[in-house]
């Protein structure tokens, strides 16, 4: 009997559960499930409200079962739904006493009905149901569409209710057994058979979907590891490694380009290693060539491989498939920037997208501190006890807050600490700034004299090395004047060493532009040398054979004269700096964070002070040096991809050893940060600086590209006169003649210069509507927040808005009379006079 | 499950799959944890529906409860006798509103019936006072709770009595802005 109950009001479960049952109930969910309750509890006894609970409960469901038949007796289709929709009145509203007495004659036929059934087996309800589907007007299939829609939702929505897991079981099972009924009875008026299939292939689909997206969650990589960490250490150092994350895929991507398209063809269509003097290790060096220190620095067989610039021939074709790789490395690598751009600006907009509101608005400062300051992604008794201090106070520092109030002369100097500090950064930024302009031109003056010590020649490389060292720490102690939150302190931070790391980039691409220009100043030469030494070789041979109609065997390509290829040189320099970078960077965590920690670790037992609380301790992960170091990384990475088609590969090897390293380095050395603070909703200020890094890394290439000569004998751009050059031969050579005509038009300054405008002025509309939305954001906000007090005021202190009442009360005679005020005096203030007035 | 003994019907794993947001290998692995906590209770067989139910103090001894808190509570709010003992419906049903994907509406129906300490649906001052004693592990002096508690009551309060309904409530938490992203209110690692 009481299954038979629960299923009745089960079945009814998508809108007459909590609105059928008690009239006075509240719309929300949660009351109604309270309720639900405390029915089994407090009201098993009381009959009667059992009954018209029942009655409630199976308001809507017998709509759906048991009325189509007698609806069917009735007839008429909009009388039913006139009927309908009143029932729906009546819930709606609750209380209305006339619809409730017709629901429950209604409900009396029903409950008749329901008796009847019961006895009967399921056997009969579907014959029931098919004795429905014979005669079934329009208007009861659209109902029952209606009905079989509304449980479809509730199959879909049944996760998001507040019910107990019991509860939902049934129902579910409930809906899907009534969906399952009634479904295949819709479709009869056209084709059952198709709508039967169409059903089948919505389940399917259905199917489909949910194993899609578990197959969707597994392959996010590291969720588990990032977690991890993050339930350790707060969401700020999750952050690093959802930004490595980020990184990795990114640049999973780059390389699949750069392979598939350059690397690949090139090793399976193009000419073999030793075929042509660009695939050989010329005869000077072939002695050395396999020497580990040689292939170490990127030289020998490394340097004439697939992995360099060089390596490439200037064929317009390669291979049966007529691969145009020339063009394909030039795509690639402007491919490589423009794929990188799109990506990072889009995942910004989303993130900003996911921002939102700020966390100014402090309407609700101790309310959401006391509700949402615990991070309940803690699993970790450090981190706890951390979290627990961290809370105390921040409660404690809002308290005194509150009770000072703000005052002035806090402010001030506050205000004047934070001027000095930035004073200072400002002007040791500006030191280095101008030491390593002093130092780079020193080297300068240097590169001309061959009596150099030890330190002449690596003078830069110290003062740079000795920079990166002091300089963060230094902005760390400065940066504690200022007394910023710890998050906005770790953008200040991330920006001041930025600001310094681009010195560091300016040095760099200044020595290389250096070489680069002596390089093509030899190359005039040596190709003139190279030029010469093949007639001579032909000459010669000619004269050797003393017959000059027989053609000579080509050159052994190891022997020819070769140019110096800077692009190559280039390329070399990048690998070369990424890889010791690596090495640096993993070092710096084995020895400062591991051989630290076990020294701190074991020592501690024989020491004389506490090594773990006192000086050395465990280090602290350090967010900003990390998050820079895969900037900085990234952006090598897109100036020398371009130079060294391998530098992609190397570079996803190194984010992915990174990943497990750095997740076990952080886990098993390094302590959560003092006061573990959440980290900002987006990763945006990362995604900014890895612009800006993307943009200057751009610079240089596309210079390169666009004005230096690619060298005479080395890359697939040989011969050309400018790299695009390979452009415009593809477009004389393989599109059709209007098409060339097409672009000459398309590259006329008449009509690129319009162009540009166009552009600028469509930046600039887009600018200031998104200004107008933000400002109508800020309007809107402080609007609700206005709304808000005045309601908060009228509900708060209703006895003092309503003065006038409260006056024109006080004068009332017989004030003795008056019932004392009940707790919501706002509306009962009218009657209550009227009351009096009456007495 | 290949040889392995059957959990589950694939029935009951689809109807667990559409009452929760796991999928079918969490839900699996969630009956694995279960029965850690308790093997010589919980069978293997869950193809019968045993009616089996797990005390409090076995489960907060799970890592991801083990430093909340509100542990207690948190378990006594989802088992259906309200004296902390979960059968394993309870317990899945609380990991599924305690996961990544449930929506915010949902975290926040349990979330409030978790802050109301004496069930009276309202969050009053005593119910915030335990929250914050249990948050700041006792650490503030009582005229500072008493302070922080009123200003908590005076931000959030809409209708003026001087407690929180759950309208309140729901308005205040849905201003939250990083409510949803760090899931401050409500998630947990599953440490697999």
């Amino acid at each position: 009997r009481r299954g038979n109950r629960r299923q009745a009001g089960g079945r009814g479960g998508v809108k007459g559960r909590g609105r059928g049952k008690k009239p006075a109930s509240d719309d929300d969910d949660d009351e109604d499930d309270e309720e639900e309750d405390e029915a089994p509890r407090g009201r098993r006894g009381a009959n009667r409200k059992k009954l018209a609970k029942k009655r409630g409960g199976n308001d809507d469901e017998d709509e759906s079962e048991d009325e189509p038949p007698k609806r069917k007796r009735g007839g008429a289709a909009n009388k039913k739904k006139g009927g309908k929709a009143q029932d729906k009145e009546t819930k709606g509203k609750k209380g209305d006493g006339k619809g409730k007495g017709k629901g429950k004659g209604k409900d009396d036929d029903k409950d008749k009905k329901k008796k009847k059934k019961k006895g009967d087996s399921s056997s009969d309800s579907n014959s029931n149901s098919s004795e429905e589907e014979e005669s079934m007007s329009e208007g009861e299939m659209a109902r029952l569409m209606e009905e079989v829609e509304e449980k479809k939702k509730l199959i879909a929505n049944i996760r998001n209710k507040p019910w107990r897991m019991q509860r939902r079981l049934k129902l579910l099972k409930e809906a899907q057994e009534f969906v399952d009924k009634f479904e295949g009875a819709l479709g009869k008026g056209k084709g059952r058979k198709w709508y039967a299939y169409k059903v089948m292939m919505t389940k399917k689909w259905i199917k489909f979907q949910r194993d899609f997206e578990n197959f969707r969650t597994a392959c996010i990589p590291w969720e588990r590891k990032i977690k991890e960490v993050e339930s350790h250490f707060g969401s700020s150092v999750a952050s690093y490694f959802i930004f490595l994350r980020w990184m990795y895929g990114m640049n999973l991507v780059l390389f699949g380009f750069t392979f598939g398209l350059v690397v690949i063809p090139e090793v399976l269509m193009g000419l073999p290693y030793g075929s042509i003097p660009r695939k050989t290790v010329p005869r000077a060096e072939q002695d050395t060539a396999q020497d580990y220190s040689v292939l170490m620095d990127f030289n020998g067989y490394c340097k004439y491989s697939v992995l360099f610039y060089g390596y490439y021939n200037d064929q317009r074709t390669v291979g049966v498939l007529k691969f145009r790789l020339p063009l394909s490395y030039l795509m690639v690598g402007i491919g490589t920037f423009g794929y990188s751009l799109m990506l990072v600006i889009r995942t910004m907009a989303k993130n900003a997208d996911v921002g939102g509101g700020d966390g100014e608005d402090s309407d609700f400062t101790f309310a959401w501190k006391m509700f949402t300051s615990w991070d309940y992604l803690i699993g970790n008794a450090e981190t706890a006890d951390n979290k627990y201090a961290s809370i105390t106070t921040s409660f404690k520092e809002s308290i005194v807050d509150e009770q000072e109030n703000q005052k002035d002369e806090n402010i001030h100097l506050r205000r004047f600490l934070r001027v000095l500090a930035n004073f200072l950064i400002t002007c040791s930024l500006g030191g280095s700034g101008y030491l390593i302009y002093f130092v780079v031109k020193r080297s300068q003056e240097f590169a001309t004299r061959d009596d150099l010590s030890w330190y002449e020649k690596n003078e830069m490389e110290i003062v740079m090395s000795l920079l990166g060292l002091v300089c963060p720490p230094l902005f760390e102690t400065i940066a504690e004047l200022e007394d910023y939150h710890p998050r906005i302190a770790l953008k200040w931070q991330l920006g001041r060493i930025f600001a310094l790391f681009l010195g560091n980039l300016y040095t760099f691409l200044f020595a290389l532009f250096d070489e680069v220009n002596t390089k093509l100043e030899e190359e005039q030469s040596i190709k003139n040398a190279s030029i010469w030494a093949m007639k001579e070789y032909y000459a010669n041979y000619s004269r050797l054979m003393n017959d000059s109609e027989a053609t000579p065997p080509p050159m052994d390509p190891a022997d020819v004269i070769r140019g110096p290829c800077w692009e190559t040189a280039v390329g070399i320099e990048f690998v070369k700096l990424t890889v010791s970078d690596i090495q640096v960077s993993y070092l710096t965590i084995l020895i400062g964070d591991f051989a630290r920690a076990v020294i701190v670790r074991f020592l501690n037992y024989c020491w004389c002070w506490d090594l773990e609380a006192g000086f050395p301790s465990y280090g602290e992960f350090d967010i900003s040096g990390n998050v820079l170091g895969l900037v900085f990384n990234q952006g090598m990475i897109w100036m020398g991809a371009f130079y060294a088609p391998g530098l992609v590969g190397i570079n996803v090897l190194r984010l992915l050893s990174s990943m497990y390293y750095q997740c076990w380095a952080v886990m098993a050395t390094n302590v959560p940060h003092e006061r573990v603070f959440k980290a900002s909703k987006s990763n945006n200020f990362y995604m900014g600086l890895l612009l800006l890094v993307l943009f200057l890394s751009l610079l240089p290439v596309v210079y390169t590209i666009m004005t230096l000569p690619p060298s005479f004998d080395c890359g697939p751009f040989s011969g050309k006169d400018k790299m695009f050059d390979i452009i415009m031969e593809t477009i004389d050579l393989d599109l059709p003649a209007f098409m060339g005509t097409l672009f000459s038009y398309a590259a006329n300054p008449g009509l690129i210069i319009p162009a540009v405008l166009l552009m600028v002025l469509a930046i600039y509309y887009l600018n200031s509507v998104s200004e107008a939305y933000q400002n109508s954001n800020m309007e809107l906000k402080k609007k609700m927040k206005m709304a808000r007090d005045e309601e908060k005021n009228r509900r708060n202190n209703a006895d003092t808005t309503n003065q006038v009442m409260k006056d024109l009360e006080d004068l009332l005679p017989n004030r003795s009379l008056i019932p004392p005020a009940p707790p919501e005096p706002g509306q009962n203030y009218i009657l209550m006079i009227a009351l009096t007035f009456k007495a | 499950m290949g040889n392995k003994q059957t959990t589950f019907t694939e029935e009951q794993l689809e109807a667990y799959q559409d009452c929760t947001f796991f999928t079918r290998k969490e839900i699996l692995r969630l009956h694995a944890r279960y029965r850690e906590l308790a093997p010589h209770l919980v069978p293997l067989d869950y193809t019968n529906n045993p009616d089996i139910k797990v005390p409090m103090t076995l489960i907060v001894t799970m890592p991801e409860l083990k430093e909340n808190p509100f542990r207690e509570r948190i378990v006594e709010t989802f088992s259906e006798d309200g004296q902390g003992n979960l059968s394993f419906s309870d317990f899945i049903d609380m990991f599924s509103a305690l996961c990544e994907a449930s929506p915010r509406e949902l975290k926040t129906i349990y979330a409030f019936k978790i802050y109301d300490f004496n069930r009276d649906n309202f969050i009053c001052k005593e119910d915030l006072e335990k929250t914050l004693n249990k948050l700041t592990k006792g650490e503030l002096t009582p005229e500072e709770v008493t302070l922080v508690c009123d200003k908590a009551i005076e931000e959030a309060d809409l209708d003026g009595d001087n407690k929180l309904s759950f309208a309140d409530f729901e308005n205040m938490i849905s201003k939250a802005p990083d409510f949803l992203r760090y899931r401050h209110l409500f998630c947990y690692v599953f440490i697999f």
